[in-house]
């Protein structure tokens, strides 16, 4: 083992004590029952139980929500940004990244009282509202590293060979973000699929994502079922981010946040 | 009788952030012809062509083309295309729909995108690489499809800014030729933006040499090397032998220490002059007796074609010859410069002049420093002009002992001195005569002693 190398066995040990570990653990507990014998009961009860697959539906369908608001938000926010006569000192940046300095949890309380003192009903809009609030930045920011890096040239060959403004964007900005996109949407996709604390604080538990359902399971000391549920969670997840992963591979990678 | 003009660029001025890069270019381009911007980097060479392209506005003046104002035409109307230095290949296209993008835009029918595609890929020969990504092409087959792309919607006008700067040598030297004979075929005009001489020589019908934001010269390539118009040109262009010399009358002019016969007239009798040798035009033998000067060879090296050798002349100048013949190096060697080979120029000037206050009767303030002068009439308040002859500027390597300091811009080699060229931070430019080596780039303090500041009072309303 060269010197190098032996450095790294801190973060060697860390992860396969606090990943590689959790991950195992999760799927021995999804594959077996209450006293320990293999079993695929824990699958066949989430397949069986209609409220549970619809709020896991329905935590897919806020997370896709959310994400898409994000990308429609943050894109032009973030084209801005990267426009250099706007952002000469990159303190509109500081604006948008600054959120992200507060604590997820202050944040979304803030959001309660917020909602409290306008009297605005906490329900889906509310939760929605919370989630693209607290995720945005993390749409913003990769795409802003990505078209900020974009090499001029390339919008400026686009306008000389007879591309209006429009066309310029559509045609060459855009595709040529796309690594950033991605890069974007995984990070807004993929905690929003899991959250469940915005939900519990912003609408009093009156919206359940799949999230509450793992906590509430787990809580209940169903400790197999809940690692089902988490399981096939993580599956979702890992699906997205291959997907996604080999699509940045395909336009050859130009930055982002991961 | 009219000249068949395609661009005409009118009194155009424009500065970023304060400095000035291009100061009142006037220029007319002729349909079909290949026109070259050259000059050093900085100049506001490819300033000028992006203006052209429409990606820059121009603080005043205006760009005509056929006639008509386009100057506030936004790029994607303009009826020119560009090949930029880096390409700027779409990386998300591959070649075929690289080079159809802008008959894609305009809604071209397929067959026949498919027609002309195919038309102009033949004509850069790369054929059988509509399929490919562009990042697997090498550099030069990025450039054909670059060229490719800007020509395929046959505009008018080809814009090049430096295209052939990220090649190496063998490859640039065959596309020059192709650019050329391309060129040639399409019969449109080519606006060529480059820093190198050699290309600019080779390709264009047309040269115009830039320094600093302002036309040096206009001219065909053998105008350009034959006559600069200035030393400016003449050391950019070429290799070049620059003394000083003085115009003693109509076709006589005295340099090195001697009075040569030359072509030139209307200087005037004993006009201070700056004087160009190209290296070849030296005639090098052994014989002594029937040279008009002599001197000592200091080193001679094979060049290929030629010998480039340096002479001592007894007079103490240093001349730059190149011939086909070697001379031992410590030997006596005798030369001889025809005529028609010497290029005499016009001085600007022999001195700085600069407008000024005078702060008490010994001190003057300008070029925002403050000086002691020897002792005047002056009074403080009293506007002055000041004049500092080039051989009287002090440079020092340490910034602080100056008054004022500045960076070398340019310099040049003159037989037995150097000519630099010195920009300070307030902006202003002095020009030096020393005896000191420097370097571009150099960072120096600039005095000046007190008795050589030779002050008047100013002529108002006067340059």
């Amino acid at each position: 083992m060269n010197k190098r190398s032996s450095w790294a066995l801190p973060y060697f040990i860390f992860l396969l004590i606090f990943v590689a570990l959790p991950l195992v653990l999760i799927a021995i507990y999804a594959f077996t029952d209450a006293d320990g014998g293999f079993t695929f009961a824990n699958f066949v009860r989430f397949a069986q139980e209609e409220e549970t697959i619809n709020t896991f539906v329905y935590s897919i369908e806020i997370a896709l929500i959310t994400t898409a608001l994000c990308l429609l938000l943050g894109y032009p926010a973030a084209w801005i940004l990267s426009n250099s006569e706007f952002n000469r000192s990159k303190v509109v940046v500081m604006l948008f990244i600054l959120p992200m300095w507060i604590n997820m949890l202050i944040r979304t309380l803030a959001t309660v009282a917020l909602f409290d003192f306008l009297r605005l009903p906490q329900a889906q809009g509310a939760l929605i509202f919370g989630m693209v609030y607290n995720f945005l930045p993390f749409m913003i920011y990769p795409i802003y590293n990505t078209l900020n890096k974009m090499d001029k040239s390339y919008s400026e060959a686009a306008q000389d060979l007879g591309a209006n403004p429009v066309q310029v964007f559509t045609k060459v900005t855009v595709p040529l973000s796309m690594p950033g996109i991605s890069s974007g949407v995984m990070m807004v996709f993929m905690p929003t699929i899991s959250t469940f604390a915005v939900a519990e604080l912003l609408t009093m538990n009156k919206v359940k994502l799949f999230g509450t359902t793992i906590q509430e399971n787990i809580n209940n000391g169903m400790w197999n079922y809940g690692a089902a549920l988490a399981l096939i969670m993580l599956i979702i997840i890992a699906i997205t981010s291959l997907y996604t992963d080999e699509k940045e591979n395909a336009e050859s990678s130009g930055g982002g946040l991961i | 009788m009219k000249e068949d003009c395609i661009i005409k660029i009118d009194h155009l001025s424009k500065s970023f952030s304060g400095t000035k890069v291009l100061d009142d270019i006037s220029l007319e381009i002729k349909q079909g012809e290949f026109v070259t911007f050259l000059g050093p980097s900085g100049c506001g060479k490819t300033t000028l062509l992006r203006l052209i392209a429409g990606f820059h506005t121009a603080d005043e003046g205006k760009i005509f083309m056929d006639g008509e104002d386009i100057s506030g035409v936004p790029p994607y109307k303009r009826q020119l295309n560009t090949v930029f230095q880096r390409y700027a290949l779409f990386p998300h296209l591959d070649v075929y729909e690289n080079v159809a993008f802008s008959l894609k835009l305009n809604k071209v029918p397929e067959a026949e995108i498919n027609k002309r595609v195919k038309k102009v890929l033949k004509m850069v020969s790369m054929t059988d690489y509509e399929e490919r990504d562009v990042d697997t092409l090498s550099g030069g087959q990025q450039q054909r499809i670059a060229i490719a792309r800007a020509l395929i919607n046959q505009p008018r006008v080809l814009l090049l800014d430096e295209p052939l700067a990220a090649l190496d040598l063998k490859m640039r030297q065959d596309m020059q030729i192709e650019l050329k004979e391309m060129h040639k075929k399409l019969g449109i005009t080519f606006i060529y933006v480059t820093h190198d001489q050699e290309e600019a020589l080779t390709l264009s019908d047309t040269i115009v040499v830039l320094k600093e934001g302002r036309i040096q010269q206009v001219g065909t390539p053998m105008d350009i090397y034959n006559e600069p118009q200035n030393v400016y040109v003449a050391d950019f262009i070429g290799q070049s032998n620059i003394v000083d010399g003085v115009m003693l009358e109509d076709k006589k002019v005295s340099f090195i220490g001697h009075d040569f016969d030359c072509v030139d007239e209307g200087f005037g009798n004993n006009v201070p002059v700056d004087v160009v040798i190209r290296p070849e035009d030296i005639y090098i033998m052994n014989n002594t007796e029937a040279a008009q000067f002599t001197g000592v060879v200091k080193s001679c090296t094979f060049k290929g074609v030629h010998y480039e050798m340096f002479v001592d002349t007894a007079e103490g100048y240093e001349m730059m010859i190149q011939d086909y013949n070697p001379f031992e190096v410590g030997s006596t060697v005798g030369m001889l410069i025809k005529p028609q080979d010497i290029q005499v120029m016009h001085k600007p000037c022999t001195a700085n002049r600069f407008e000024g206050e005078m702060i008490d009767s010994t001190h003057v303030r300008f070029i925002d420093g403050e000086f002691e002068c020897a002792e005047t009439s002056f009074q403080a308040g009293d506007k002055v002009d000041v004049e500092i002859a080039f051989k009287k500027v002090d440079l020092m390597d340490d910034i602080d002992e100056g008054v004022v300091s500045g960076q070398i811009t340019f310099l040049f080699y003159k037989g037995d001195h150097y000519f630099l060229e010195v920009k300070t931070n307030e902006g202003y430019t002095l020009q030096v005569d020393t005896q000191d080596i420097w370097d571009k780039n150099d960072l120096v303090g600039i005095n000046f002693k007190p008795k050589d500041i030779k002050i008047t009072k100013r002529e108002s309303a006067d340059e």
